[in-house]
């Protein structure tokens, strides 16, 4: 097994309320897609409550702002998911839900495999995004940072 | 030699200028058009020449860099008798282009893709898509027909490469793959607002064109109105 495996975080700011007709249609998309997310290959762990999905976890001050974290066995393969699945054509629909957000809303970084991330940690990794520009602590899918080479420690 | 610097490189000009030669053009056409490799049996015949001379003209285009290729054995058997490995031809990944006077359309279009991206204008992009497909659709001639020919021969023109797939048209080529795989959410959310648009401006129900993704090839996908009578 890699050592390493890719942690991810998004951030997205609804523009209306989650349980109002104008967020109907990704709420539906919701168990499936996180179905398909768990079936996809190279998919470790997300983020979810017992609910089955993450979308009471509002960490920020402002409660409108969902998190969304995920952890996967390499870059390639959360790429897939997020690109090449039907997850794609969920997201071209994301302006009709959600407020494009100033901040970087993404960011990946390399865990120990074998651990999962925390959301302060995951907000950490956001904040240092904005702050330093991708880096191997925080970085985007187009700035992309190689696993760290040897064992975890 | 300071005008030398705004021509296009030596080695595109080359691909480009090998593809005058009408068996080669054939060639490299029929090896694009199958959509995975092709044996020098398989292409010689497809074009009506000697294998021999297919072997010529298909490695004259892998050296250009308009093809690749890789040594397989073809059939089950292994070991004394299998035969020498066949080398395979496929359509080469890198992108030949020459543009004179010099244009770099793709560096422009990067630039507003990101701007699209980050200020969250990915409805408004749909809009102006879904818009221009249309007016694209009403001057085309086969507009109103209706006809699955008219629908694959327009994607076609497009430069999309359709293909059947059961009761629906793929896209093995996708037109703006290298904006597409850096902005695929602006991008590829552009490129089905303009085939629904095609289609509306044709005559045909928008709702025909799908996002499909999957690796290598283009995400939008069109239900073939060939098919309907068919049920």
């Amino acid at each position: 097994m890699a050592a390493h495996h890719l942690a991810q975080v998004n951030v997205a700011t609804l523009r209306f309320p989650l349980d109002g007709p104008e967020l109907a249609g990704f709420v539906a998309q919701l168990e499936p897609l996180n179905a398909l997310a768990d079936a996809y290959p190279g998919f470790v762990w997300r983020l979810q409550t017992e609910d089955g999905d993450a979308t009471s976890i509002r960490p920020f001050d402002d409660e409108r702002i969902m998190v969304n974290m995920s952890v996967w066995e390499s870059l390639e393969a959360l790429r897939a998911f997020v690109y090449a699945s039907r997850h794609l054509d969920v997201m071209r629909h994301r302006r009709e839900w959600f407020q494009r957000m100033a901040d970087p809303y993404l960011a990946l970084w390399w865990v120990p495999a074998g651990t999962v991330p925390t959301v302060a940690e995951a907000r950490d990794r956001l904040d240092l995004l904005a702050r330093r520009g991708p880096s191997a602590g925080a970085f985007t899918f187009r700035a992309p940072f190689p696993a760290p080479a040897g064992a975890a420690r | 030699m300071a005008a030398m610097d705004t021509l296009p490189p030596d080695r595109d000009v080359a691909a480009i200028g090998l593809l005058q030669d009408p068996v080669r053009r054939a060639l490299y056409g029929h090896v694009a058009a199958a959509g995975g490799e092709v044996s020098r049996n398989q292409a010689a015949e497809a074009v009506g020449i000697q294998r021999g001379l297919a072997a010529f003209h298909l490695d004259k285009l892998v050296e250009a860099g308009l093809l690749e290729a890789s040594f397989r054995r073809l059939g089950e058997r292994r070991g004394p008798g299998a035969g020498r490995p066949a080398k395979l031809y496929r359509r080469a990944r890198g992108e030949v282009a020459a543009t004179l006077p010099p244009r770099t359309y793709e560096t422009a279009a990067r630039l507003l893709a990101e701007t699209v991206d980050q200020a969250g204008a990915d409805l408004e992009l749909q809009a102006v898509a879904r818009r221009a497909g249309r007016e694209a659709g009403r001057r085309l001639p086969e507009a109103g027909t209706g006809a699955a020919p008219a629908v694959e021969r327009v994607l076609a023109a497009r430069g999309y490469e359709p293909y059947h797939d059961g009761a629906t048209l793929r896209l093995r080529n996708c037109p703006f793959a290298n904006l597409a795989g850096e902005f695929p959410v602006v991008v590829c959310a552009m490129n089905l607002a303009l085939v629904e648009g095609l289609l509306e401006g044709m005559g045909q129900p928008p709702g025909r064109a799908a996002m499909e993704p999957a690796p290598g090839r283009c995400c939008v996908a069109v239900a073939d109105p060939s098919k309907d009578n068919e049920d």
